[in-house]
């Protein structure tokens, strides 16, 4: 199946830096997609070039195959970290506007506000300027003006900032519901929780340059350590030529916790048979990696010793 | 192009809605009629000054001072110069100022001469009786040296001088001070609507940016489209007020100002027939003609006695003091220059909105942009209606494109040639066009640039960034 969205060498240099220095991505239909990195790592220029903002300077999008033209921008929803709506307008004009504005004919465009209002508990306040709202009511607001024309590819900068848990969750669920209901996800995230918990696949971008790429399960099992976590009761004396420990911690009640990791062409099994002559077991599991450890990693390895100026994206 | 017009109906309809647009719109023509009330109420400087003249010379000044269309002198009341000071401040309605000559003026010294007025007396009644008095001194030395009055009148060549317009239809003859008051009425219009809403324009530009709405619009539309639909909608908000005034300041100054302006306004109708009760507008009637008079205001003439008007053949609109101006090349010119201008100046008021972040840097890129304006405005004054509505310098700031829609608006009233307003027009729309271009340039990159402190070099750069 061809990718949805497709960057190929993709190039921007604005005055004094390069913001994209050759980067190449695939989003797969009908998934959530994460693309992560540092601040300054040049993430909102590629979202920029996606959305037709700017222009690349090298390289070509394609979206379904084709280069990316004005005739895709009613494909596209953007919601940019940076929220803003015209303040001084009824939350349903604004919502008609911007709608009209993606190329949706007015009376589309108004059953479907009306059906999004019920849906996000919005409907009472169709008729108040935005100003009059609060701050997690103007950001379900402007959630509902990226989808509205059902594009088939969303772009979400930041999604949940300024929500609270229980609209947090709500608007996990209408992604998730966008999702099956066949729309593609580019998800631009710091919140590594929630990257782990709705993205498909990802791609990490550091310095201007894409570091890695791939489905989120893969790239957890290329950064396995082959480390294991051990709870249990007791005192283990772990000393074996076969594995080291990373972490030891002893625990109230003579219990402790342990990382172990098996040298190669050691198996699980021979630990835990060690252990078991030792110490009465109550927890053992494989030390998978999170989003977040690998961001560190990999952004830490591809960082020199200063840190990336802010903004300038 | 939709979306264009999308956007022009949003800064259209949000604007006017607004309730401050609809109190602008009721105030500014109750404002109009009642100042064209109170200059048709104070006499609007059209009778002649009637200055009392007391005389303790034994010059019988009086009879030796000239009544012109300016001033007119009349034997003082009173015996005494006490006792004239005092008939005069009793009678202050009827004569403006009092005269006094001392016992000793003579031909040879003139010091002395006094005017008194209620309160100060102005420069011009001054100089007009100045140059009265003298011109009587002057003939009273003429007549002392011998000369006969025939003699004199023989000497004196007089030269009477009429303006008269070929150009123009009708007569061509008409009031000089209603062009110049046109000129400048029509051009403190363009300049202070360009300035008003051009400043709406950069509001409106930099308010976006800073609700952060930019970059939604920007996903969705070019920013071309966005800058010219923002322009565009508040050209048609400025048209919008435009029609409303006229249409209301014509209602109340035909209607209203001559209910208000007689005791007994229909007796007045009744006193003039034939004359314009309510004027039709002068676009559309050469000379105004007799309208409808109200029912009311004819059943009343029957009981009334008629009365003479205040002031026979005084117009009782503003509206037929426009006669007899070229009046549709006037209002399409106006209209034409002031788009023009309006659109070339608010490109260059968006594009420095898109370049600050707030409303305060804005300050200093503003002053580039006003002076121009205000250079033309002022310039122009001394030029055209000071100076030689068709003068050189008057050709050239008419044609320049930043200046041009102040100069051409102010020189329509006095007849512009054709051929000048046609190069002069082709010249403000490819300046437009070109200011556009670069307007668009800067906006496009400044209204996703945050943070920085923009300088004129960096908006330099911005114009020749790609893509």
């Amino acid at each position: 199946m061809t990718p949805i969205l497709e960057a190929l060498d993709v190039r921007k240099t604005y005055a004094a830096h390069t913001a994209l220095d050759g980067v190449s991505l695939a989003i797969p239909e009908q998934s959530i997609f994460g693309l992560l990195g540092p601040n300054g790592a040049g993430k909102t220029s590629l979202i920029r070039i996606i959305t037709q903002i700017t222009g690349a300077d090298g390289g070509e999008i394609r979206f379904r195959g084709q280069r990316l033209g004005p005739a895709h921008i009613g494909e596209i929803g953007y919601l940019p970290e940076e929220r803003g709506l015209y303040k001084k307008m009824q939350v349903g004009e604004q919502l008609l506007y911007l709608a009209r504005l993606r190329g949706l004919t007015r009376a589309d465009a108004v059953a479907r506000i009306k059906q999004w209002l019920a849906r996000l508990d919005l409907t009472p306040w169709a008729q108040k300027n935005v100003e009059d709202l609060s701050k997690g009511m103007q950001q379900k607001v402007q959630f509902i003006a990226t989808v509205l024309h059902q594009p088939k590819l969303i772009i979400l900068d930041e999604p949940f900032s300024g929500f609270d848990p229980i609209n947090a969750n709500l608007i996990k669920d209408e992604i998730l519901d966008l999702r099956a209901q066949g729309a593609t996800i580019i998800f631009s995230t710091h919140r590594m929780e929630s990257v782990e918990e709705l993205c498909d696949s990802i791609a990490l971008i550091n310095k201007s340059r894409k570091v890695l790429d791939g489905p989120v399960s893969a790239i957890k099992n290329q950064f396995k350590t082959n480390t294991y976590e051990v709870e249990g009761k007791g005192r283990p004396l772990l000393t074996h030529p076969d594995f080291e420990v990373v972490e030891q911690k002893a625990r109230e009640n003579d219990h402790f916790y342990a990382q172990v990791k098996l040298h190669a062409g050691v198996t699980p099994n021979e630990l835990l048979r060690f252990l078991i002559g030792q110490v009465e077991v109550h927890a053992f599991r494989e030390r998978i990696p999170s989003i977040n450890e690998i961001f560190i990693q990999r952004v830490g390895e591809t960082m020199p010793e200063t840190a990336p100026a802010e903004a300038a994206s | 192009m939709d979306k264009i017009w999308l956007i022009i109906q949003r800064e259209y309809l949000t604007r006017v809605r607004k309730k401050s647009f609809l109190v602008i719109s009721l105030l500014a023509p109750v404002l109009l009629a009642g100042s064209s009330l109170a200059i048709a109420k104070l006499g609007g400087g059209g009778s002649p000054d009637v200055v009392a003249v007391y005389d303790e010379s034994n010059l019988h000044l009086l009879a030796h001072l000239v009544n012109t269309d300016d001033v007119q002198f009349v034997p003082a009341l009173g015996a005494s110069l006490a006792a004239s000071e005092e008939a005069f401040k009793k009678a202050k309605t009827k004569e403006d100022a009092l005269l006094y000559v001392p016992a000793s003026v003579s031909i040879d010294s003139t010091g002395g001469v006094q005017l008194l007025g209620n309160g100060n007396v102005p420069l011009r009644r001054q100089s007009n009786v100045r140059a009265a008095v003298s011109k009587a001194l002057g003939a009273l030395k003429m007549e002392r040296s011998g000369l006969k009055q025939s003699t004199i009148d023989d000497l004196q060549a007089r030269i009477e001088l009429t303006a008269v317009d070929l150009t123009r239809q009708g007569d061509g003859r008409n009031d000089v001070r209603t062009t110049t008051s046109m000129a400048y009425v029509l051009s403190i219009l363009v300049y202070f609507f360009i300035f008003v809403y051009g400043v709406q324009v950069m509001r409106g530009v930099s308010e976006e940016k800073s609700n952060r709405i930019m970059e939604v619009m920007i996903s969705s539309v070019k920013p071309f489209q966005l800058m010219m639909g923002k322009i565009l909608g508040i050209a048609g908000v400025v048209l919008t007020q435009f029609g409303l005034w006229l249409a209301l300041s014509w209602g109340l100054t035909t209607v209203l100002v001559p209910l208000l302006l007689s005791d007994k306004p229909a007796a007045v109708v009744a006193a003039r027939p034939g004359a314009p009760a309510a004027v039709v507008p002068p676009a559309v009637n050469d000379r105004p003609l007799v309208a409808n008079t109200t029912p009311s205001s004819a059943a009343a003439a029957a009981d009334a006695p008629p009365v003479a008007a205040p002031r026979p053949g005084a117009p009782f609109s503003i509206w037929a003091l426009l006669d007899g101006l070229p009046i549709g090349r006037i209002i399409g010119g106006f209209l034409f220059f002031f788009l023009g201008g309006y659109l070339l100046y608010s490109a260059m008021f968006a594009a420095i909105g898109s370049a600050v972040d707030d409303q305060t840097d804005a300050q200093q890129f503003m002053f580039p942009v006003t002076i121009p304006l205000i250079l033309s405005y002022v310039v122009s004054i001394n030029v055209i209606i000071n100076g030689d509505p068709n003068g050189p310098l008057a050709f050239w700031l008419s044609m320049i494109p930043f200046t041009s829609p102040i100069a051409m608006v102010m020189r329509l009233p006095f007849g512009v040639p054709l051929w000048q307003l046609l190069l002069s027009g082709t010249l403000l729309v490819a300046g437009f066009v070109g200011v556009t271009w670069v307007a668009a340039r800067i906006y496009r990159v400044g209204i996703l640039m945050y943070g920085k402190k923009v300088t004129y070099k960096e908006l330099g750069k911005w114009m020749f960034y790609k893509g």
